[in-house]
C-alpha cells in the first residue's frame, strides 16, 4: 500500500470535499445508470487533484459507469477508489478496470448490509420513536428523529470514507469475514423485536360488538364486547393477524397502496355497520 | 384560510427541499415527521403539522426505495395533505386518506423525473469528454433541482387554490361515515408499513424475536426505548451464542492432532 515518494497527494481538504459532495449522492438518480453521475460528482475533487489533461477525461469516464447501492455504504467505496486513484496517479500499476471492478464487486454485498440496517431497522426505529412523541404534539418528536438519524448517517459517511481510504483493498477481508453478517443479523433481530412491540402497542382496533350483558347482584351492568374477549386472550391479536395478512399479500406482489385502500375500506365499512369503533 | 404571498414562497422552498430529500434519501427532509412539521410551521399551526407528521410517519415506516423499486412518495403526500388539513380545514383522518393517492401520484412523478434525468446523464458524458468539471456538477445539481420542483410546483398550486370557495365546498361535502371510518382505519393502517419492513428483512428464522417483542408489549408497559435496549441485548446475545460464529482455536486443533497420534499407536499395538 505504501508508495515511496508521492508526486501528487490527496489532502484532507479533498477528502472533506468528497464527503460534503457525497451527501448529494443520489441527486441525479436515473433509470439508465442510476447513481453513476452522483458517484462521479463525489470523485470530482479527487480527480481534479490527481490528474491533468487527458488523464482527467479517462478518470471521469471511469466513474460515470453504472453504479447502485444503499447510499450511505457508498462511503467506504468512495474512500477505496480515492486511495486507488491516488496510487494510480503516482505510477502504481493499477488498471482502470480494476478500480471499477472494486466498485461493482462491493456495491452488491454492501447493499445487502445497508438496506436492512438503515432502511429496515435504524430509520423505522427512530421514526417510530419520534412519531410516538409527535403524536402528543411535541416538537421533540420530529427533532429526535431528524437529529439522531442524521448524526448516525453523517458518522457513517465520514468514518466510512476515512476507513475505506486507509484500508484500501484490504476491506475485502472484512467483507469475506463474519463482521458484516453479524451486523446485518443483529440489526434484523433488533428490527423484528421492535416491530413486534409496535404491532401490539402502536395500533388500535376496537370491535364493540356486544357479546353479553350481565346484571350483577349489586345492580351494576357488565357488558362484554368481542374486543374485551380478544384483550383477555391476547392484546393486539387483531392487528397481529392483520400484519400477517398484509405480509402474505405483499409477498404475492400486491401493491402496498391497494392494501392501504383496502384497509381504509374495511375501516369505513366497519364504522358504518358498528363493527368497528 | 387565506395563504399570504410570503407563505407561498416559504411553501415553495420547503416543498423543494422535501422533493430533493425524497430522491437523495439523506437528510430525510421528505419524511412526514420533518415535512409536515415544517409546512405546519409556515401555515401557523405547527402542532397540527407535528401530529399529522407523526400519524403519516407510522404509515410510511416501510416506504423505502430498494434497488430500482420505487416506494410510494412520502414528500408529496406529507406536504399537500398538511396544506389541505390546516388551510383547507379538514380533519386529520381526511388528511391521511388524501395522503395515500398523493403518495401514489408522487411515485409516478418521481419515476417520470428519474426518466428525464437520463438526458442529464448523457450530457455529463459529453462534459466528461471535454474534462469539464463544472459541466458535470451542473448536470447533477440541475437534475436534483428538478426533483425539488416535482413537489414544489404542485404544492404551490394547491396552496394558491385551497382558499377558493369551490374547493372548500367540495371538501366539506364529505359524509361523516367516511371521515369516521377513516379515523378508525387510522388505528390499524400502520400494519402495512410493519409488514413491508418485516418482509424486507427476509429472515423467517428470526421471527421468534418478533413474537417475543409482541408478547412483551402486550403484557408490560415498557416504552419504546426499553424495547430498543432489550432488542439490542437479544441481538448481541444471539450472535455471541450462535455456533455458526464460533471460531476453532488453534489449541483445539493441536489437541485433536495429539489425540490422533495416540490413537495411531494404539491401533499399531492391536495390529500386532
Amino acid at each position: 500500500m505504501n508508495v515511496p515518494d508521492k508526486k501528487v497527494q490527496l489532502t484532507k481538504g479533498d477528502l472533506f470535499n468528497m464527503f460534503i459532495r457525497s451527501n448529494l449522492h443520489q441527486g441525479s438518480w436515473n433509470f439508465e445508470r442510476m447513481q453513476a453521475l452522483g458517484y462521479c460528482f463525489s470523485m470530482v475533487p479527487i480527480i481534479k487533484r490527481l490528474y491533468k489533461g487527458e488523464d482527467r477525461v479517462v478518470a471521469l469516464k471511469r466513474h460515470l459507469e453504472f453504479y447502485n447501492t444503499q447510499p450511505f455504504v457508498t462511503a467506504p467505496i468512495l474512500g477505496i477508489t480515492a486511495a486507488m486513484e491516488e496510487q494510480k496517479a503516482n505510477g502504481a500499476a493499477i488498471d482502470g478496470g480494476a478500480i471499477n471492478g472494486i466498485k461493482v464487486g462491493l456495491m452488491g454485498p454492501l447493499a445487502g448490509v445497508g438496506d436492512p440496517i438503515f432502511w429496515g431497522t435504524l430509520r423505522p426505529l427512530l421514526a417510530a420513536l419520534g412519531a410516538s412523541i409527535a403524536l402528543t404534539g411535541s416538537i421533540l418528536g420530529p427533532l429526535l428523529f431528524f437529529i439522531s438519524f442524521n448524526i448516525v448517517r453523517l458518522g457513517v459517511r465520514w468514518y466510512g470514507i476515512d476507513y475505506g481510504y486507509r484500508t484500501g483493498t484490504d476491506i475485502i477481508k472484512d467483507i469475506a469475514g463474519n463482521k458484516l453478517q453479524k451486523l446485518t443479523e443483529g440489526a434484523s433481530i433488533l428490527g423484528l423485536f421492535v416491530m413486534g412491540a409496535l404491532v401490539s402497542k402502536w395500533t388500535s382496533v376496537n370491535i364493540p360488538l356486544v357479546v353479553s350483558t350481565i346484571t350483577m347482584q349489586d345492580g351494576k351492568i357488565v357488558t362484554t364486547t368481542v374486543q374485551d374477549i380478544f384483550n383477555q386472550l391476547m392484546p393486539g391479536l387483531v392487528p397481529l393477524i392483520m400484519t400477517f395478512a398484509c405480509m402474505s399479500l405483499l409477498s404475492k406482489k400486491v401493491n402496498a397502496l391497494w392494501i392501504i385502500f383496502g384497509l381504509f375500506g374495511i375501516g369505513i365499512f366497519g364504522y358504518a355497520f358498528g363493527l368497528l369503533k | 384560510m387565506e395563504i399570504s404571498g410570503v407563505q407561498i414562497v416559504l411553501i415553495f422552498i420547503v416543498a423543494c427541499i422535501a422533493g430533493m430529500g425524497s430522491v437523495l434519501d439523506e437528510f430525510q427532509t421528505h419524511r412526514p415527521l420533518v415535512a409536515c412539521t415544517a409546512i405546519g410551521a409556515i401555515l401557523g399551526d405547527m402542532t397540527t403539522g407535528i401530529i399529522i407528521g407523526g400519524t403519516l410517519e407510522m404509515i410510511a415506516l416501510g416506504w423505502m426505495n430498494i434497488g430500482a423499486a420505487m416506494a410510494p412518495d412520502a414528500a408529496l403526500a406529507s406536504v399537500i395533505s398538511t396544506i389541505l388539513v390546516i388551510a383547507g380545514h379538514q380533519s386529520i383522518g381526511a388528511g391521511i386518506a388524501v395522503a395515500m393517492p398523493l403518495a401514489a401520484a408522487g411515485q409516478v412523478l418521481t419515476i417520470f423525473a428519474r426518466t428525464i434525468t437520463v438526458f442529464f446523464q448523457h450530457q455529463a458524458d459529453k462534459y466528461a469528454e471535454q474534462g469539464n468539471f463544472t459541466g458535470i456538477d451542473m448536470c447533477h445539481l440541475v437534475a436534483l433541482f428538478i426533483q425539488g420542483l416535482r413537489i414544489s410546483i404542485p404544492a404551490v398550486l394547491v396552496a394558491m387554490f385551497i382558499g377558493t370557495s369551490a374547493v372548500q365546498a367540495l371538501l366539506s361535502s364529505i359524509p361523516p361515515v367516511i371521515t369516521g371510518g377513516l379515523q378508525v382505519a387510522g388505528g390499524f393502517i400502520v400494519v402495512v408499513g410493519y409488514a413491508m419492513v418485516i418482509n424486507m428483512m427476509e429472515a423467517k428464522y428470526l421471527m421468534p424475536f418478533f413474537f417475543l417483542g409482541f408478547v412483551l408489549a402486550a403484557f408490560t408497559s415498557f416504552n419504546l426505548v426499553a424495547f430498543g435496549v432489550i432488542g439490542a441485548v437479544c441481538a448481541i446475545l444471539y450472535i455471541q451464542l450462535n455456533p455458526k460464529y464460533a471460531t476453532v482455536s488453534s489449541a483445539n486443533i493441536a489437541l485433536g492432532q495429539a489425540a490422533g497420534t495416540i490413537d495411531n499407536s494404539l491401533s499399531d499395538d492391536l495390529d500386532d
